[in-house]
């Protein structure tokens, strides 16, 4: 270890330091020595002398042990719809490798565009390298649909990257959660790809294969939205063996996920919770007044159990994943509460009564990210009236 | 009795190094500093030269702003060195000592029978004075000023802090004396903060003259500041005097026995000190007395006072005018590889991310922690991190981005005059983006003081 280090400071450093022949590439070696080694940097002579053993690499690090099940889980779950939509046995690691095949690359491309961007940025700006793509990167293709054309997913990232997080100023200093900013801007760009029947299993067939009769690549939110109803189980949607974006399906993955990040305390429980229960209460609203819907099929869709309505589509992942981005999302405790209830409210609100948008959650976490700082300020007016009053009530004693 | 207060947010850090109770044989002091760093926002001026004869209590700086306030010198001797820095700041006025000391006689007083500026001239002619804290803005106090309330707290929480039964003990009538002279100095109340974890030393329980607090929780409960938040918060335009309880001795010293004896105990702790113990000492001393042949081999770093608030000295640095303790820690100059991805045991966290959490609520884990960042400084990115060791009603990281961009009236509403330094401590602490808090809020109050005065 400390040989590798030495090496590195007495070989690679001064090519990259100033004068060096790649001085102008400094962040990128920076961000790879420190990737590698903890930087030897003690504490100031004043002020605090003992840190955390957290820095933000270990912040990021844990939300993608978090998304790993569902990474995992969704690999293996597009690799069964495959093979169920074309009628034909396939063995668990058949299931799990056909997925592999088709998701690895969307991480791949992912991870490189945006981060190959991202350096491009730091080495113009002559920054520090950034943790924050690292979460980002992984959610990007977790959101997306299995069949989205790996151009566009690259195109996605890029555009998340300069628009969503770069223009503000970096890792930080964002507006919205630039995984979202990707998948909005796919949705929008390429709506057929994006939506719709065809996008969430990969039917590609070889010669000898084909789909079976009556086959339906409608999501759940896709089907309700349709017909009203659905010919998937609760039970089915909760373990995920269901179409979908490729990391939303399995709530037991989201959940496991979810219990890495409130035990570590990474994300917050005070978001998710109050989330669930802004979703709950929005659909036993729906549920409350289905009967006065005008169409039937809304009135089937209203009609939904309440508790149905959290389990189906991208709410849980969303909530887990996106709405606990602590740059995006309120900052203060009380806030958040605010924060994540209207984010639950509005996903499911959105779901159904517009059924171009299937997804809501997206949009209410956007929705809700351009919110936050007015939520926040509210919160941080109520502190200050709070301390006025106390000033004025001492001055007149 | 009184009502304990509960301090719910905050954390102990438990730190291997803790001192035994029982103190090292006395040596004689050889040198002493005073160090006009010590004193926030003062601007100071030397009255003396290198070579002039000293003894306790004469005067070897004064504050420009307010004459009468003088800095004194410790022991009797000579000025050895006038310590000047980058641009000619002044940073330490040197004092060899004499073997005995000799002491400048104020003439004892019994404080009850003097009018309050008598007391207020004693205080500040004979040194004792800037033992006086004033917040908001924590400066040395102002005389002209008269304070709301003057808090003590009668405990430190802080990491392998000083038990302060041995501070004080058998200093009654020293620290009684010292609290009538402070009752001179204020309208409202003496408040006297005592922990309601561990029996508080007799010379503070039995004090007369003074509001006694308990307070049950976890550090920063024996932060002054917090005290004051539980008890009355500070207000726009309210001035609150602070000092701690081993000053309060030395001022009713100058009152019993009329000369500036800053004679003080302190505890030598932290993991690569061999022997840790408390030790007889005086104010400003050469820490070299403590660590000479006493501190292991390899990189260490010697802190005048604890691990979150103090300052980095050198070996044969001075003990700084407020601390009570010396630590010495593990220099963290060492690269770590993947240091962010391994889950570590031996590094203290307030997240759970690190396997040490577990060891540390279902097990009594004392870390032996060196001080390295453990990461580079980033922007604020992680929320509610702060307020978990921040028991204030104020929203600390609105409050530290008010003062990066400067925005007077913001911090003014954000609550900066309830907190200082110290109070932030643990902040800088946890932060998983390894902000200077301390620093940052320092430059705060620096700047709302120019601005408002």
């Amino acid at each position: 270890m400390k040989a590798l280090h030495n090496f590195l400071k007495n070989n690679v450093k001064p090519t990259f330091e100033e004068g060096g022949k790649l001085e102008k590439l400094w962040p990128v070696y920076d961000g790879f020595e420190t990737f590698l080694f903890v930087p030897a940097h003690p504490a100031e002579s004043g002020g605090a002398h003992i840190r955390d053993g957290i820095d933000l690499k270990r912040t990021m690090n844990t939300v993608i042990i978090a998304l790993i099940p569902t990474l995992l889980f969704g690999m293996w779950n597009i690799g069964y719809q495959h093979y169920l939509a074309l009628g034909m046995d396939a063995s668990f690691m058949e299931e799990f490798i056909f997925g592999a095949i088709k998701v690895l690359p969307m991480v791949v491309v992912s991870y490189g565009v945006g981060l190959g961007v991202e350096f491009l940025f730091c080495v113009i700006k002559g920054h520090q390298i950034n943790e924050g793509y690292l979460v980002t990167g992984m959610l990007i293709p977790l959101i997306m649909p299995v069949d989205l054309p790996l151009w566009m997913l690259g195109l996605s990232a890029a555009f998340a990257v300069v628009i969503g997080k770069e223009v503000f100023g970096g890792t930080g200093m964002n507006i919205f959660n630039p995984a979202l900013i990707a998948r909005a801007f796919a949705f929008f760009a390429y709506p057929a790809y994006m939506s719709g029947d065809s996008v969430w299993i990969n039917t590609s067939v070889q010669e000898g294969q084909a789909v079976v009769d009556g086959f339906s690549g409608a999501t759940i939110l896709g089907q309700l939205a349709t017909t009203g109803t659905t010919s998937y189980s609760a039970m089915d949607a909760f373990i995920g063996t269901i179409p979908g974006s490729v990391g939303e399906t399995s709530i037991i993955m989201i959940l496991i996920g979810a219990a890495v990040l409130i035990y570590t305390g990474i994300g917050s429980w005070r978001i998710i919770l109050s989330a669930l229960a802004g979703g709950a209460a929005m659909g036993l609203i729906f549920n409350a007044v289905a009967p006065y819907a005008i169409t039937e099929v809304q009135q089937q869709f209203m009609a939904v159990p309440y508790w149905q309505q959290l389990i189906v589509g991208g709410f849980a992942f969303g909530i887990v994943f996106m709405a606990t981005d602590p740059v995006s999302g309120a900052r203060t405790n009380t806030g958040k509460w605010i924060y994540g209830f209207l984010i639950g409210f509005l996903a499911i609100m959105i779901r159904v009564f517009n059924p171009a948008y299937p997804e809501g959650v997206m949009l209410a976490i956007l929705f809700m990210n351009t919110m936050a700082p007015l939520v926040d300020h509210y919160v941080l007016q109520a502190n200050i009236k709070r301390r006025q009053k106390r000033t004025l009530k001492t001055a007149e004693a | 009795m009184s009502d304990v207060k509960k301090i719910k947010r905050g954390v102990d850090i438990k730190l291997v190094g803790e001192a035994d109770k029982e103190f090292a044989p006395d040596k004689t002091v050889k040198t002493i500093a005073i160090k006009p760093i010590d004193f926030n926002g003062s601007r100071l001026k030397p009255v003396v030269k290198e070579g002039d004869e000293v003894k306790a209590g004469t005067p070897l700086l004064y504050s420009k702003d307010s004459e009468q306030v003088k800095f004194c010198s410790t022991v009797s001797g000579e000025v050895a060195q006038v310590v000047r820095g980058a641009k000619r700041r002044l940073l330490e006025i040197r004092v060899l000592a004499d073997s005995e000391t000799e002491y400048v006689d104020f003439g004892a007083a019994d404080p009850n029978t003097l009018e309050k500026e008598a007391v207020i001239e004693k205080m500040a002619a004979s040194g004792c004075w800037p033992f006086l804290k004033q917040r908001p803005y924590n400066v040395v106090a102002d005389p002209e000023k008269i304070p709301k309330a003057i808090f003590i707290s009668g405990f430190d929480s802080a990491p392998l802090a000083p038990d302060m039964s041995l501070l004080l003990e058998g200093q009654e009538k020293e620290f009684q004396a010292g609290i009538n002279a402070l009752k001179k100095l204020t309208d409202g109340e003496i408040h006297l903060g005592l922990s309601a974890r561990e029996a508080p030393s007799p010379v503070l329980a039995n004090a007369e003259g003074v509001t006694i607090n308990k307070y049950d929780g976890p550090h920063p409960a024996g932060v002054v500041g917090v005290q004051i938040a539980q008890v009355s918060p500070i207000n726009r335009g309210e001035t609150v005097w602070t000092i701690n309880p081993e000053h309060v001795v030395i001022i009713g010293r100058l009152f019993l026995e009329g000369k500036f004896d800053a004679r003080i105990r302190i505890n030598v702790t932290g993991s690569e000190v061999n022997d840790r113990k408390y030790h007889n000492t005086i104010i400003g001393a050469n820490v070299s007395n403590f660590i000479e042949g006493n501190i292991t081999d390899g990189t260490n770093r010697v802190i005048s006072g604890n691990v979150l608030t103090g300052t980095k000295i050198d070996d044969d640095g001075y003990l700084s005018m407020f601390e009570r303790q010396v630590t010495v820690l593990p220099e963290g100059d060492e690269p770590e590889l993947f240091g962010w991805l391994i889950p570590k045991t031996d590094k203290f966290s307030i997240s759970r991310t690190l396997p040490s959490w577990v060891q540390r609520k279902f097990g009594d884990k004392k870390y032996e922690l060196d001080t390295n960042t453990n990461g580079e400084r980033r922007a604020f990115v992680v929320s509610g991190e702060y307020e978990q060791v921040f028991p204030f009603d104020i929203y600390p990281v609105q409050l530290l981005k008010a003062v990066i961009t400067q925005d007077i009236e913001r911090m003014e509403q954000l609550g900066i005059y309830e907190v200082v330094e110290e109070d932030m401590a643990l902040c800088e602490v946890v932060c998983t983006s390894k902000m200077p808090v301390q620093s940052i809020l320092r430059d705060g109050l620096d700047m709302m003081r120019k601005e408002l005065g």
